[in-house]
């Protein structure tokens, strides 16, 4: 792994946001990225970007977050936005129950697309309504456990969780690079920087997509 | 990029560059070097009235084709944007020393940092005051401290600063990302755009020209069957705001041509729309209709939250019942996220006939019930009429939009190399962000009031939500080349792409922008049938 020191950053992971539409994929994202919270988000068209860089030991990692819109109708369309995803935060609304019973669907596309390592987070969002919750916390998390899939509940609204979301998925994938439990070749993170050792592998590994 | 009146679009800045005039040797070799020349005999008049300057200084140009009007002609008519909704007017600078305050309140709010929307500030809120640019407004009602000039004291929200001198060619040289960022370079404008251009409130005369013109569209409209060859040719450089409720109406062959047929006619659609709201609009709440009711009732609120009107209850019932009617009566696509932008337009349009100050602060409730349910009624039929020609951007798959993005990206290759090769060495695909610009037609890259003036021409161009758009899209995404040739990595070019610093934008940037859409469709008229419809 080129860890070259005169790097701004020395991993790109590409994280993508999924879930039901409305459960607030993309406030996550600019609580993350921005820390800010707009009541006056629109709907996200296609496919939306944003970055940050973060700390892990002493490593910085840019992370490159994809908010893609949650309507069925757009899959096809952002299939192709899973490509070279490493970690994925799969979202649903804790106040609408319909929202987490979709949560099999999502992964069942993701897996479909991604990468078979993707790190996945499952993410019970809008917490700060807990008191008219329908997902019962135990019950996610105890779907997530069987799942292998991490999980957290966040406020995007109240800034609960969110940065612990992010860095516990980015720190779980930086995990699995750095201590090349997986073979190397299926791990698509995208190192820039004069090496080319994992933008050649990534782009080998890319040919499932 | 801001064009200085009297020069001529430096060749490496913008839509001109040296392999144009190469490829395409028969085109009048004026057009190319004077990027800012009209293309005379087309159906289509040219659009920015400064470019009329050097109409008269290249006589060239009325020879192209003996078909063409004289440029006195074409100076008289061809005022793109000289309509109500211009506040750059530059070329009336005379004529307009004062402004006078509004007697309507002013609407502020802070808004987070989008690319699309900026609301007026209140004067507390102004972190920046602006050089003041052209100060022609017939729009004159906005709280204005972001106009004053630096010198100026505290700010009164009601006082609009004259316009001693056309500081266009002050701007030509700025970069628009730097003007996004720093300083507005223009006055900070509703969303929609404000009052017309002749009403009783006491707003600014017209100018002769924009009298001309409106005159222009009277008559034709009061012919007892109206023209609709004339009406586009004149629309496409821009509809008088009175008279665009009509005129849209007309374009979009809702409103028959034959005066006598009129009423008769929108009764029985209006009456057609309100059965179909009896028939179909309790089944919202059945199995099969319950998630396109869901989705659309979640999007609503998501359309442009920025603009009051649109978070009346009242309003966002009227879209709701439009979209859902239309979806069920369009099983092929039902309902997609961006269709309810697409309404929007229209409503405003038709409602603005009846709103002499600010639509988009007006209380909709206050309007007489039966002119409430004509705007919907015909707002769902025009919208109707929009979605015919573009349903397959909706269906499954959106194929339309897919065909439509690839063939952006080969006419961008052809016609901005460097573009499109940078584009590459990023590795950022086009579906990326033109994704949006094909599914919203560009209403989330631009100001409302910008996408109105744009419908304008869009209604007047054959299938122009379908074509012309496409050249459209091209033309904006090149004005942007400066910038975007100076994002060096994946990261900041998307990031760039999806939020295109268009918030001051008005009828002159959408004026350029379509000149230079119609030249790139003129240039490629003739090229392989992937541009063909």
């Amino acid at each position: 792994v080129n860890m070259g020191t005169d790097l701004a950053y020395n991993f790109v992971f590409k994280v993508v946001l999924i879930g039901e539409s409305g459960v607030g994929k993309s406030n996550l994202l600019s609580r993350f990225t921005k820390n800010e919270f707009n009541h006056d988000s629109r709907t996200t068209i296609g496919v939306e970007f944003s970055t940050r860089s973060i700390q892990v030991d002493s490593i910085t990692i840019k992370a490159q977050i994809w908010d893609t819109a949650g309507l069925e109708r757009y899959r096809a369309i952002t299939s192709a936005y899973y490509r070279g995803a490493v970690g994925a935060l799969l979202v649903y609304d804790i106040t609408k129950h319909l929202t987490y019973e979709n949560v099999e669907r999502w992964l069942k596309e993701l897996y479909h697309h991604a990468d078979p390592h993707i790190v996945v987070m499952l993410v019970g969002n809008k917490s700060d309504l807990a008191n008219v919750r329908t997902v019962p916390t135990e019950e996610a998390r105890d779907f997530a456990e069987a799942k292998g899939l991490l999980f957290m509940e966040t406020s995007a609204l109240e800034s609960t969780n969110v940065e612990s979301a992010f860095l516990e998925v980015l720190t779980a994938i930086h995990k699995k690079v750095a201590s090349k439990e997986v073979t190397r070749g299926s791990i698509s993170a995208v190192t820039l920087g004069p090496s080319s050792e994992f933008n050649e592998e990534k782009r080998s590994c890319c040919n499932s997509s | 990029m801001k064009l200085g009146v009297l020069s001529p679009w430096p060749p490496t800045t913008g839509f001109i560059s040296g392999r144009e005039t190469q490829r395409f040797p028969e085109a009048p070799i004026s057009f190319f070097f004077l990027s800012l020349q009209p293309v005379y005999g087309a159906q289509h008049p040219p659009l920015d009235p400064r470019r009329h300057r050097l109409l008269k200084d290249t006589p060239k140009a009325s020879s192209l084709n003996s078909k063409s009007k004289k440029p006195s002609t074409f100076h008289e008519f061809a005022r793109s944007t000289n309509d109500a909704w211009d506040i750059d007017d530059e070329e009336d600078d005379g004529m307009f020393s004062l402004k006078q305050p509004s007697s309507s309140p002013v609407q502020s709010r802070s808004m987070p940092q989008t690319p699309c929307v900026k609301f007026i500030k209140a004067p507390e809120e102004t972190e920046s005051l602006p050089r003041p640019r052209d100060r022609q407004e017939f729009i004159s009602t906005n709280p204005v401290q972001d106009r004053l000039d630096d010198e100026s004291g505290p700010a009164n929200g009601r006082v609009v600063k004259s316009c001693s001198d056309a500081q266009l060619n002050v701007n030509a040289a700025r970069n628009t990302l730097q003007k996004q960022q720093s300083l507005p370079v223009r006055p900070v404008i509703p969303l929609v755009a404000r009052i017309s251009d002749q009403n009783a409130s006491g707003a600014p005369p017209m100018t002769v020209r924009e009298k001309t013109r409106l005159d222009k569209f009277k008559q034709l409209l009061a012919s007892p069957n109206t023209d609709l060859e004339e009406l586009r040719k004149h629309s496409w450089s821009g509809i008088p705001r009175e008279v665009r409720p009509v005129t849209w109406r007309l374009l979009s062959g809702y409103l028959p041509a034959n005066r006598e047929r009129r009423d008769l006619v929108l009764q029985r659609k209006r009456e057609e729309y309100f059965g179909f709201i009896e028939q179909y609009y309790h089944s919202r709440t059945d199995e099969n209709h319950r998630d396109t009711y869901r989705q659309i009732h979640i999007d609503i609120p998501r359309t442009n939250p920025l603009i009051p009107l649109f978070q009346q209850p009242l309003v966002q019932e009227v879209f709701e019942r439009i979209l859902f009617i239309w979806a069920i009566r369009h099983p092929a696509s039902g309902y997609v996220q961006g269709i309810n932008d697409l309404v929007t337009p229209f409503f405003v349009v038709f409602l603005s006939e009846f709103v002499e100050e600010d639509v988009e602060n007006f209380e909709m409730a206050s309007l007489p019930q039966d002119t409430q349910r004509n705007i919907e009624a015909d707002s769902f039929w025009c919208m109707s009429k929009l979605l015919d020609g573009i349903q397959d951007n909706y269906t499954f798959a959106q194929p339309g939009i897919q065909i439509k993005v690839k063939a952006l990206e080969e006419l961008v290759s052809r016609i901005d190399e460097d573009v499109h090769v940078h584009f590459q060495k990023c590795e950022v695909e086009y579906l990326q962000f033109a994704f949006r610009w094909m599914n919203n037609l560009l209403m989330r890259e631009l100001p409302l009031r910008c996408t109105i003036r744009l419908w304008d021409t869009y209604q007047a161009e054959s299938e122009g939500f379908s074509h012309f758009h496409l050249y459209v899209c091209a033309a904006f995404l090149i004005k942007w080349r400066k910038e975007i040739l100076s994002m060096l990595d994946f990261q900041s070019l998307l990031m760039l792409l999806q939020n295109l610093p268009t918030i001051h934008w008005g009828n002159e940037e959408v004026g350029l922008l379509l000149a230079e859409a119609y030249r790139l469709k003129y240039m490629f008229a003739d090229a392989p049938s992937h541009y063909k419809r």
